[in-house]
């Protein structure tokens, strides 16, 4: 039995709000928690096979420039070293972008960056391998590098396809009660997933199979493919587990081609992790931004205009651009409307989608500008967004599928105890402590993408979900396994959940928050289909059918499934994105509140509580949510304070390789944080009704924190992220203010 | 990593001596040393694992103070309720620095020598001074968030990352080193460490061989101990500044002040003459800025690190108003 849907239409009703197994939405716990707390759970560089062999990339010691010759004697020389890989063509110059189903660029003697891995040392054991690669002579002819973004920034090209206008924005902006025009900059960011690239791969005969980290199976199979030349069905990827993506694992890295082709030279499985310096010098980053926002409004606080114009960076060949107005261009309204990106080319990794692309920083300068208005026109902030929420899409002229941002600015602010806030800034002082509060909207697009699934229901009650879908520590196993419960009336431990396998049906993958609807999606839609041969068997139409307890009922009449299911019923059901998508314009959305203190005299800053109420269609989990939201919101933390990625303009290197010094929040850094979800369905985004939310939590939270900063200490910084040093100078006189 | 053998001496003395080879490295918790030869900048041939010699114990000596021996680790260090009581600025400095599973390997010794955190150091890619002797130094010119303003040379800017050292310094503390010819003796800390000058790779004045044994800590000197570490983030970074103050009040006048200062030196950094303008004085605002004023007369900063400058002077004046109040 197979099914496609297409959403091309708002669906009426969803079975889940008629099932009543109160299984749904329940915020159960993970499912696969015990295998991994034990360390059961395998990765990517757990896997051990007879005969398998270490392999370490090397990466180029110079940003720009082309490769002259490879000395191996050296390396060869040392013990346990099997090989030296080369393969100037074949080898990733850079990691692929997600959904891409072509390879990402190939070709290793020309270097575009510092770190480029260009050869592979392959021996029995890792240490041996690494003590090689260190031995690894290569000669460079250097070329001069583009390095420094700011410097560069005036010959950014436009990227044609961004540039959006509606109206005369100057003519606003000159027309206005108040205005803001400001230029908000961010550094380059790291996606810094606990568990680094890795890719064990073997060959059976003509077939790679790669057990590699990844977010999105099916289509960095057919990456991998196209960079090796073999058809996608002689390439299968495994995942089972993934240590967070974040967005670096959406499509392949170097890692992998090389891991295949040792594989196949030397005819024995081998296994690539990359270093952790490895993981920021090669892998995927955010670029930074230089973005220029402008606000025009009337008295009454209604926005007239608003533009949103930002610069980004990427690598010659790369077009991907951070595209950071990507809700500005719906949250709020005002007739003339101008945003567009522009890329400066550098020599630098990969800039691609880093958790939230687009609103993660993007947010920071639009609700940070909002926060600037707010103050101009003495209006409350919150009153401020809600007197501009728009009721279409205000270029597009759309409707919004679903929008609760209201109620969540609402609910938010009564949670935070707003109220209470003193608007004037360095007017709270705790001991030596500046206290502040700020707030933002949150609001992040929500997508559908093409996902299927194969569901079997057993002859022994039991329902076994199959697809290529990856669980990258976000709760896949087990909203699956949820919604599979609820559909078919059995315990969820009675379902069995294999995911991350090419070998399974092909998913949407984990990315862009839509990984839960979509794959979710293909659940229910082959779920159903199984409802329906059981009403059959009953006799009783769909609508009469009741399942529970393993039992399908109509009226009183009941019979279990072992009498209703003698040989396993199978039913693959796949979702496609339809006109939906075309007629609306769908996002979740929320509001976050923070509290943070400034030190009077040092200007450290410390959040100390913060708020997210979040509308987001179905939650499938109330506490998988809960949980990517508040690591969202903590993401926030190390956006608005502490995280950059910081690149040595005159040698092209990333000075701070490493998690020591990559700062992200510890847990000292993250305070108590409240969510709360209201309740909400969104009929045009699929049948669960249920939008993402993987990324809404980041979405606005740093501005808010950077709001908070400006209550707390009256200093507004709009350059990220909010170091104690950009503050010590300008920092009022701890002592003219008395506790 | 390069290959290396492994010994494990039985004694002290046969550690010093299997040491006293150039290529030779002890090896006690290993939380910097290893990362190190992850990294191939530290390659020795041999490693001499000193790490269950024992030498783990805190005691009390006949002067009225302790003697820690090297190999406590700075987890047990700052949970001793000797050290708690007495040396709460040791106490405070331990517990601010790294996180609890390194402090439960690293010990007081390794502490000591642990090397600079500067990033250039730390990538064989880069030139670094200290690292390959003339071959320039990356930090100056480069991201210098993190590096010294005082004590530097043009040859390199690096800071020593230690936490634990700078309460020490505060503390008068002593070095007890076991040579290779059996001989024992005792240097006040400060002697330890040298300034980069023209030859930032030689950091301390140990020869090869040269054990540290133990760290003697005289007793505890009168006022009250402070520590202050300012940082990045809330815990688990390096400082940017930090202040261990010991500071005594005598009718609303100080009559004892040590002062040193972490993040700002290539060496836990005192400046006695800091100490000698605030002794006598009523504490003020104008008093603080004098001190800081002394404090970073010699300053030298880059672009990324003249932020240190002012943040020096708001912390001492802050941690020096905390220290002096109700303090009497
Ligand atoms: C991520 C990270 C964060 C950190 N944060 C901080 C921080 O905030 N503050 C801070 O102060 N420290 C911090 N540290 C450093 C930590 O304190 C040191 O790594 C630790 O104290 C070193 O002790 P160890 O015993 O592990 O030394 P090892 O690594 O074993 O040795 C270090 C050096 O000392 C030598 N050595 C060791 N013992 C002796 C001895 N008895 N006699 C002679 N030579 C000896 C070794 O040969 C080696 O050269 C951090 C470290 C890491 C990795
Ligand atoms: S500051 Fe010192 S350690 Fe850092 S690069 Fe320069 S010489 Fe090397």
């Amino acid at each position: 039995m197979n099914i496609t849907f297409k959403m091309d239409e708002p669906v009426g009703s969803s079975l889940l709000d008629h099932t009543r197994q109160n299984v749904i939405s329940r915020p159960i716990d993970r499912i696969e928690g015990p295998l991994k707390v034990a360390g059961r759970a395998r990765y990517s560089a757990e896997f051990k096979f007879p005969g398998m062999v270490h392999g370490v990339l090397v990466g180029s010691t110079i940003p720009a420039g082309t490769i002259t010759g490879i000395n191996e004697t050296r390396a060869r020389a040392l013990p346990g070293v099997l090989a030296v890989v080369t393969d100037y063509e074949t080898f990733l110059r850079n990691p692929g972008q997600g959904l891409e189903t072509e390879a990402p660029a190939q070709g290793v003697r020309e270097i575009a960056y510092f770190g480029q891995p260009v050869a592979l040392v392959v021996a029995e054991t890792f240490e041996a391998a690494r003590n090689a690669a260190g031995a690894l002579d290569i000669a460079y002819a250097p070329a001069e590098a583009r390095l420094d973004f700011r410097a560069l920034q005036s010959e950014a090209r436009p990227k044609e396809s961004s540039q959006k206008s509606q109206g005369d924005l100057d003519r606003a902006m000159m027309d206005a009660a108040a205005s803001i025009d400001a230029v908000w900059t961010t550094p380059s960011q790291n996606s810094a997933a606990m568990e680094p690239h890795a890719s064990t791969a073997l060959w059976e005969g003509d077939t790679l199979i790669v057990y590699g980290a990844y977010q999105m199976l099916s289509s960095d199979r057919q990456q991998l493919a196209d960079a090796l030349g073999l058809a996608p069905d002689k390439v299968r990827i495994i995942a089972h587990y993934v240590g967070g993506g974040f967005g670096a694992k959406l499509g392949i890295s170097q890692e992998s081609v090389a891991a295949a082709l040792a594989a196949r030279a030397l005819n024995r499985p081998v296994q690539v992790v990359m270093t952790r310096q490895q993981v920021f010098e090669a892998t995927v980053r955010r670029s930074e931004t230089i973005q220029r926002v402008r606000l025009a409004a009337g008295a009454d606080g209604r926005l007239t205009g608003i533009g949103h114009e930002t610069i980004t960076a990427n690598l010659p060949d790369e077009d991907f651009s951070e595209p950071a107005s990507a809700s500005t261009q719906f949250l709020y309204g005002g007739e003339a409307r101008r945003f567009g990106n522009s890329i400066v080319t550098l020599n630098q990794v990969l800039s691609a989608s880093m958790r939230a692309p687009g609103e993660a920083v993007g947010m920071l300068a639009l609700e940070g500008a909002m926060d600037e208005l707010a103050e101009a026109l003495d209006i409350d902030p919150v009153e401020l967004r809600k007197r501009n929420l728009p009721p279409r899409h205000p270029m597009d002229d759309l409707p919004f599928s679903s929008r609760s941002l209201a109620e969540c600015l609402d609910h938010g602010a009564s949670a935070f105890g707003w109220a209470d806030r003193n608007p004037r800034p360095a007017n709270r002082r705790e001991g030596e402590w500046w206290i502040g509060q700020g707030m933002a909207a949150a609001a992040r697009s929500n997508m559908l993408i093409t996902s299927s699934a194969r569901v079997t229901l057993g002859t022994d009650s039991r329902a076994l979900i199959e697809t290529d879908m990856t669980d990258i520590g976000t709760g896949t196993y087990t909203i699956l396994a949820q919604i599979a419960a609820e559909m078919l009336g059995l315990p969820v431990e009675a379902i069995d959940v294999h995911l991350g396998d090419t070998a399974f049906p092909a998913a949407a993958g984990s990315g862009g928050s839509f990984g839960a609807a979509s794959a979710g999606t293909s659940v229910y839609l082959a779920c159903k289909r199984l409802r329906e041969t059981l009403a059959e068997r009953i006799g009783a139409t769909p609508e009469e059918l009741v399942l529970s307890e393993g039992m399908a009922r109509r009226g009183n009449a009941a019979k279990p499934f072992s009498e209703l299911v003698t040989e396993p019923l199978v039913a693959t059901a796949t979702v496609e994105p339809g006109k939906t998508e075309e007629n609306f314009v769908q996002a979740a959305f929320g509001a976050h509140f923070a509290e943070v203190g400034v030190h009077v005299h040092t200007g450290e800053i410390r959040v100390r509580r913060m708020h997210g109420t979040f509308a987001a269609g179905r939650i499938l989990n109330e506490k998988t949510a809960r949980s990517q939201c508040i690591g969202g919101m903590v993401f926030g933390i190390g956006t608005a304070l502490t995280e950059e990625l910081v690149h040595d303009t005159r040698l092209g290197t990333i000075v701070n390789h490493d998690l020591a010094e990559y700062h992200l929040p510890v847990h000292a850094d993250v305070p108590r944080i409240d969510v709360v979800f209201l309740e909400e369905r969104d009929h045009a985004a699929n049948p669960l009704l249920a939008k993402g939310i993987g990324e809404l939590g980041i979405s606005g939270a740093g501005a808010a924190i950077a709001n908070a900063v400006y209550n707390a200490c009256g200093m507004r910084v709009r350059d990220f992220p909010l170091t104690l040093d950009k503050l010590i100078a300008h920092l009022p006189d701890p002592d003219a203010v008395q506790p | 990593m390069r290959a290396f053998d492994y010994q494990r001496p039985e004694s002290a003395e046969a550690a010093t001596r299997a040491q006293s080879g150039a290529e030779a490295r002890f090896i006690a918790g290993g939380t910097n040393l290893l990362d190190l030869m992850k990294l191939e900048i530290e390659t020795p041939r041999t490693l001499i694992d000193i790490s269950r010699l024992p030498l783990d114990g805190i005691a009390p000596t006949e002067a009225g103070g302790f003697s820690i021996g090297a190999l406590v680790t700075n987890a047990a260090l700052a949970a001793d309720p000797s050290v708690r009581r007495l040396y709460p600025v040791l106490s405070r400095a331990l517990l601010a620095g790294a996180s609890g599973q390194l402090r439960n390997k690293a010990t007081t010794g390794g502490n000591l020598l642990q090397r600079t955190r500067c990033y250039y150091f730390y990538n064989p890619a880069t030139p670094c001074n200290k690292r390959e002797p003339g071959s320039g130094c990356s930090a100056i010119g480069g991201h210098t968030r993190i590096h010294a303003i005082l004590g530097t040379s043009p040859h390199c800017i690096a800071t020593h990352p230690s936490d634990m050292a700078v309460a020490m310094m505060a503390l008068e503390a002593e070095v007890e080193i076991l040579g290779p010819d059996g001989q024992t003796r005792t240097i006040p800390l400060a002697d330890l460490y040298r300034l980069p000058g023209d030859t930032p790779h030689i950091e301390t004045s140990l020869a090869p061989g040269d054990l540290i044994t133990a760290v003697i800590l005289p007793p505890p000197p009168p006022g009250r101990q402070l520590y202050r570490k300012v940082r990045d983030r809330a815990s688990y970074a390096f400082a940017l500044v930090s202040v261990a103050a010991i500071i005594a009040m005598e009718n609303g006048r100080i009559s004892a002040a040590r002062l040193a200062f972490g993040g700002l030196a290539p060496m836990p950094w005192r400046d006695r003459e800091v100490e000698a303008l605030l002794i006598g004085e009523a504490p003020s605002p104008a008093l603080f800025a004098a001190a800081a004023d002394r404090l970073l007369a010699t300053a030298r900063t880059e672009d990324g690190n003249a932020f240190k400058s002012p943040l020096a002077r708001r912390t001492l004046a802050s941690v020096l108003a905390t220290a002096c109040a109700g303090n009497s």
